[in-house]
């Protein structure tokens, strides 16, 4: 940690705050007692959330938070959800998904088979936004999707594929400008609020608990798709990430990142190269 | 007026500057950075809301306008002294411990992603009463609890006069919230910034 200005370097924790101190304690909590890492997460969003929580939960400190979770693995559950964060949408940055289509797929369909691999999958969006891309280009049958996230709560609504009705307005806006070929609604069912999207998107699609802080690699993947989950990282956890991708990807594979995230900070920048930076999508340099 | 400036800014130094500001924001801003010089020594972080962008040019836009470095803000990336950075639109924009920026998509705040308050908040954790927060024309409360947060931690606290404010609303949401250290009008803000540059001494 870099020293605040004013302070001597020689205190190093001279100048941790009372919460700082709970916060760190959390995250050390809950890694020993249920693997769960959240050391090497971003510190203010972390400590956002936890705060969310204790308030949530009626605890009058972290401390207290803390003490509860340890002996009450449903409530740690709980506290799993405020810790992720589950914001998604389908087709979400359509220009990603157009490039995809243009850029990216008429390179991968030179391959017999596809690995793709949806790292941080939450509620499942992306991963049938991606499925419905690769259908319209012919690929989804000779393609295995692992999906992958740490919330087991999210992967069983990501397995369901049922989403709220009153999203797929933005959703079908999203799919026509991200260059769909049909109509959207055919790839759902509208009941009662609720779309139920089509079972057979999903035929090759793994959804597999997994953690970029902890679990090691899914091998020869041609693409990786990993977006809004390495801004909650610190530098640290990002360069674990990006390398168990380099080392997931295949010979000049690829890895779509979120629209605001980068690799410029990180040492693997030297090993990808742009192909699309405005939609921050890279490959793998030989 | 000066004399009151010159009093509030005794035995402080202030190493980072955040400005928030929904409707009217742009000429405010426009305005308060004119002046300032190409090396100026210390970091400004600017919020502005803008609706349904999904690419903003206000770095851009700035940058044509002003002689100051103006860049939009990185995940990760390290502050450095001089340069304006804007808050990229669609995600929260926070300051951490370690002076790097950082991202995120939690849900919205007052409508507002980014939002005033997360900016301010996370500034003031990291830079403590090292922070000059500064909240302008607005038509929304956010902005409020973070400028309060700036105070509440040692920090400088600057709120747009709100008979000057282009939409009063956010500077008297502030104001109503906490009596924040200063307010002034534009014009006074902008002194108030190119002395604290004159006086940061590195």
């Amino acid at each position: 940690m870099q020293q605040k200005p004013g302070h001597p370097p020689e205190q190093p924790h001279a100048h941790m705050s009372t919460l700082d101190i709970e916060l760190r304690l959390l995250a050390e909590a809950i890694y020993l007692r249920y693997n769960y890492d959240f050391r090497d997460y971003t510190g203010s969003s972390q400590k956002r959330r936890v705060v969310q929580a204790v308030r949530a939960f009626d605890c009058k400190s972290v401390s207290e938070l803390q003490a509860r979770i340890l002996h009450d693995a449903d409530l740690f559950m709980q506290l799993l959800q405020f810790l992720t964060i589950p914001v998604s949408e389908m087709f979400r940055d359509p220009g990603y998904y157009a490039s995809l289509r243009e850029e990216v797929l008429p390179i991968l369909r030179t391959y017999p088979s596809l690995k793709i691999w949806v790292a941080g999958c939450s509620t499942g969006e992306e991963v049938y936004s991606l499925a419905i891309l690769l259908r319209e280009e012919g690929l989804l049958e000779r393609t295995i999707i692992y999906a992958t996230d740490i919330n087991p709560v999210s992967l069983d609504k990501a397995r369901k594929g049922v989403f709220p009705l009153s999203r797929m307005q933005l959703y079908t806006k999203n799919y026509q400008e991200a260059g769909g070929r049909q109509a959207f609604s055919d790839y759902y069912t509208a009941a009662y609020n609720a779309a139920l999207f089509d079972r057979s998107l999903c035929e090759n699609v793994t959804f597999a608990d997994h953690s970029l802080a902890t679990d090691s690699v899914f091998s020869e993947t041609h693409l990786i798709s990993c977006r809004n989950v390495l801004i909650y990282f610190n530098r640290k956890l990002q360069d674990r990430a990006l390398g168990l991708f380099h080392e997931s990807l295949c010979h000049r594979g690829f890895l779509g990142l979120g629209s605001k995230e980068s690799i410029d900070f990180s040492d693997y920048s030297q090993h990808f190269e742009a192909v699309q930076k405005r939609e921050r999508i890279f490959r793998k340099l030989g | 007026m000066q004399k009151k400036l010159i009093q509030s800014l005794k035995r402080r130094t202030i190493q980072a500057v955040v400005v928030g500001a929904s409707a009217g924001g742009v000429d405010a801003m426009l305005k308060l950075f004119h002046r300032l010089p190409m090396r100026y020594p210390i970091p400004i972080v600017a919020l502005l809301h803008m609706q349904n962008l999904r690419e903003s040019k206000l770095a851009e836009l700035f940058q044509h306008h002003l002689s100051l470095p103006v860049k939009e803000a990185e995940d990760k990336e390290e502050i450095a002294p001089g340069t304006l950075y804007f808050a990229p639109p669609g995600y929260h924009l926070s300051i951490e411990h370690n002076l790097q920026f950082s991202l995120s998509c939690e849900a919205p705040l007052h409508f507002s992603r980014p939002a005033i308050d997360i900016l301010m908040e996370s500034a003031a954790d990291a830079y403590e009463a090292a922070l000059l927060g500064i909240l302008l024309t607005g038509a929304n409360q956010d902005g409020a609890a973070g400028l309060q947060a700036v105070k509440q931690a040692g920090g400088l606290s600057v709120v747009q006069d709100p008979d000057e404010a282009e939409i009063d609303y956010m500077p008297r949401a502030a104001i109503s919230l906490q009596k924040p250290d200063l307010i002034l009008r534009l014009a006074d803000i902008e002194q108030l910034l190119i002395t604290l540059g004159e006086r940061h001494v590195h």
